[in-house]
């Protein structure tokens, strides 16, 4: 195998930036959702390519658990901006101010 | 050292995570997000784990990112072209990815992780399957209730409550 641990680490940890960047930028509901599912993909190859290097088959078995997590994260996600939507008709996060003290 | 096929996904992950962040259209976004995750599972098939890329492809290609373009075509489409944003909040947004990028890329780069590799085979997928039922299998429970939960939350929080329904289910 040619390619090294620390490489798969590097490109983890700049779409762990791009995701925490876009996470702290975007007002957008649907923008914040797809940093954090850039975020979750960085763990998850994380998990995945350390598994490669032990071996060790708990990082895959653990990717795999985490997938079908943000699937779920992701259904409710979607679920509560079509909820947001109808109730301000907006996607924009400032808006959405019932929950504000 | 590093080949011209990871070299390209991962240029096509990087680049199409920032498209997906940075793109006007929000639709064009979402098919941008398809490319990070369709590179996440090349990177799984590099690291020899097909079964987990395969789960990728399935879950992620194919149905997270088709349920995502399709709330976003549930939007207005003045909203979906909208982008509305601080410049100053993005210049500190920009500064902290750096920051992020630098200090931890420093961290790793001085750590023993540069000298790992390896040269045994990889793990079967074989013992995968058989830890999801021996030990891992209340996990995998718990993993079906919350899945399965999460799916009624959603609908339930999604229906309508203009009571339409009702109405109709009393005629």
């Amino acid at each position: 195998m040619s390619n090294e641990l620390i490489d798969f680490v590097i490109v983890s940890v700049a779409l762990l930036a791009i995701g925490i960047y876009g996470l702290s930028v975007k007002r957008n509901f649907i923008r914040m959702l797809f940093a954090v599912e850039i975020i979750i993909n960085a763990a998850n190859l994380n998990l995945v390519a350390f598994a490669r290097f032990l071996p060790h088959s708990g990082g895959q078995t653990f990717a795999l658990f985490s997938i079908a997590i943000a699937a779920a994260e992701v259904a409710v996600g979607l679920a509560l901006i079509i909820v947001a939507y109808r109730m301000y008709k907006n996607i924009d996060v400032a808006n959405f101010r019932s929950l504000k003290g | 050292m590093v080949d011209t096929l990871f070299l390209g996904i991962a240029v096509l992950t990087i680049v199409s995570a920032i498209a997906a962040l940075e793109m006007r259209s929000l639709i064009y976004g979402g098919i941008a997000l398809m490319g990070t995750l369709g590179g996440i599972a090349g990177f799984f098939i590099l690291l020899d784990s097909p079964f987990v890329a395969l789960f990728q492809i399935a879950v992620y290609v194919g149905s997270i990112a088709v349920l995502i373009l399709f709330t976003i075509m549930l939007v207005k489409r003045e909203l979906i072209f909208q982008k509305k944003e601080d410049p100053k909040r993005r210049y500190a947004g920009i500064g902290l990815m750096l920051i992020i990028m630098i200090s931890l890329g420093a961290v790793i780069f001085n750590s023993g992780l540069s000298s790992i590799t390896t040269e045994e085979p990889s793990v079967d997928y074989r013992e995968i399957g058989e830890d999801f039922l021996t030990y891992y299998w209340p996990a995998l429970v718990v993993m079906a209730l919350v899945l399965s939960s999460s799916i009624t939350g959603a609908m339930i929080l999604a229906r309508r409550h203009d009571g339409v329904e009702d109405e109709q289910r009393t005629d």
